[in-house]
């Protein structure tokens, strides 16, 4: 892996994206620190999944640049599947692949992209499985497993692959409350290992808890950003209030 | 009453007729052997054809499937053997079928596919695409498998279908189980050869077509 550069771990400069008519990102620039985890808040329709699926170029930014430890995501001749492995991403509906066991479900990738045999996969998804702490369930299929536990696997899915950056599009939303904790505190782990994240999503305690800063968006636009502290307690844009008193309950 | 026995199931008739219709049940399997894995990739391409990025490769495709799935298969086998050699390409009863049935079973087949492969999430795709599996490997480790197994009711009774079709092949004078029973027959004056080979359609099929229903069973829970 890189050495540590000036350059952030993932940049996103005068992002744009238009849905048709709509436009929903409207010149977005955000940058992630090696190591960072970044917390993007902001009310549905605001533009922050799109923002998201826009790193790894499963939605292609109209403009704007993008870059994954100073190399280009965007632009003409990137090898997008070369650069995708380099960046992990865990979806809110998790998509597992249903008919290929927990195992299977992370060594594919390890397999068919990076080449590996089956025994240096097998041993690398078992790795990453006893990190999400499902090492016991690997010969499960999705079907098998609970919501908190699928999206366990997904994240070592991801993580396999050792990527330089994770990007996490609502990871807990369509979890039961009681199996959100679980995700949660896999994504803390990796967080002290030092992972780069950035993650899309309305937990707001954990927001407050583990991100080291929190970026508003509203109508395609970054409202604010800073660390959590300040945007809770002391917000300087009045959509920033009104938003964090609609989802706390007004408080 | 014994007339009727006479004329339908008569056992010695059958003994008799037994080895030409088992040779006409072997034809009839070559042919099975040949168009159902010819049928099944050529519907595996036309899926992806309508699936395609490129619109003048998913229109061709689209008309070409509209095309086949709307001529009539006893239509396109007697074109292809007796109308053909008018253009001057003459081929025999069995390569005649196996290309008109080609045609036909692709587009069936390729329709099949296409609703396979419609019934699996995007999500399923972007997961793939987001670890770096390119997009054919997408399609062959992740897409297809799961299409595949939701439309396998489907594949299974449109392979049903092929079987039965394959007895149009006795219009070509291709030596089939049902044209070695009708020769049978105009030989031995009795329908109990038709009634045979009607009966060993019967075995093999039979199986298939419960399990057809078992799987659709399990799908409506």
């Amino acid at each position: 892996m890189n050495a540590p550069t000036q350059r952030p771990s993932l940049e996103v400069r005068g992002l744009h994206k238009h849905f048709g008519t709509f436009h929903a990102l409207k010149g977005v620039d955000i940058s992630v620190e090696h190591s960072e985890l970044v917390f993007v808040l902001g009310p549905s329709g605001s533009g922050k999944s799109t923002m998201l699926r826009c790193c790894n170029r499963l939605e292609e930014p109209d403009a704007g640049d993008i870059f994954l430890e100073g190399d280009p995501v965007t632009g003409k001749g990137v090898d997008l599947n070369a650069i995708r492995q380099r960046i992990g991403m865990v979806f809110q509906s998790f998509n597992l692949y249903p008919h290929l066991s927990a195992r299977r479900n992370v060594t594919l990738a390890l397999r068919k992209v990076l080449g590996q045999s089956r025994d240096e996969a097998d041993a690398r998804a078992m790795a990453a499985l006893e990190q999400v702490g499902l090492a016991d369930k690997s010969e499960n299929l999705p079907a098998a497993l609970s919501g908190g536990q699928q999206q366990r696997v997904a994240i070592a899915r991801a993580l396999a692959l050792e990527p330089q950056v994770m990007l996490f599009d609502e990871p807990t939303s369509a979890l039961d409350p009681e199996l959100v904790g679980d995700v949660l505190a896999v994504m803390r782990e990796l967080k002290e290992t030092g992972m780069t994240m950035l993650v899309v999503s309305h937990e707001m305690q954990f927001a407050r808890e583990a991100a080291d800063r929190v970026i508003i968006m509203d109508d395609g636009q970054i409202v604010e950003q800073g660390s959590p502290e300040r945007i809770f307690e002391n917000p300087n844009h009045a959509r920033t209030r009104s938003f964090l008193s609609r989802v706390t309950g007004g408080a | 009453m014994d007339q009727l026995i006479e004329q339908f199931f008569n056992i010695e008739i059958m003994i008799a007729a037994w080895p030409t219709i088992l040779r006409g049940l072997w034809m009839t399997l070559a042919i099975c052997a040949v168009v159902i894995p010819m049928g099944l990739l050529g519907g595996l391409f036309a899926a992806l054809g309508m699936l395609s990025q490129n619109r003048a490769l998913r229109w061709a495709t689209v008309g070409f499937v509209d095309f086949f799935r709307a001529i009539p298969p006893l239509v396109l086998l007697i074109f292809v053997y007796s109308g053909l050699p008018f253009a001057g390409l003459r081929l025999s009863p069995f390569a005649a079928v196996a290309i008109a049935f080609l045609l036909n079973n692709s587009a069936y087949y390729g329709e099949i596919f296409r609703a396979g492969i419609g019934s699996v999430g995007t999500g399923q795709t972007e997961a793939a695409r987001s670890t770096g599996l390119g997009a054919s490997q997408t399609m062959a480790y992740v897409v297809l498998p799961q299409a595949v197994r939701n439309v396998l009711p489907d594949l299974i009774s449109n392979t049903i279908e092929v079987v039965k079709l394959t007895s149009l092949a006795s219009v070509v004078s291709l030596a089939e189980m049902l044209y070695a029973a009708d020769m049978a027959r105009s030989v031995t004056y009795s329908a109990s050869p038709l009634v045979l080979a009607a009966g060993i359609y019967l075995v093999i099929l039979w199986p298939l077509v419960r399990l057809v229903s078992r799987f659709e069973r399990r799908i409506a829970h």
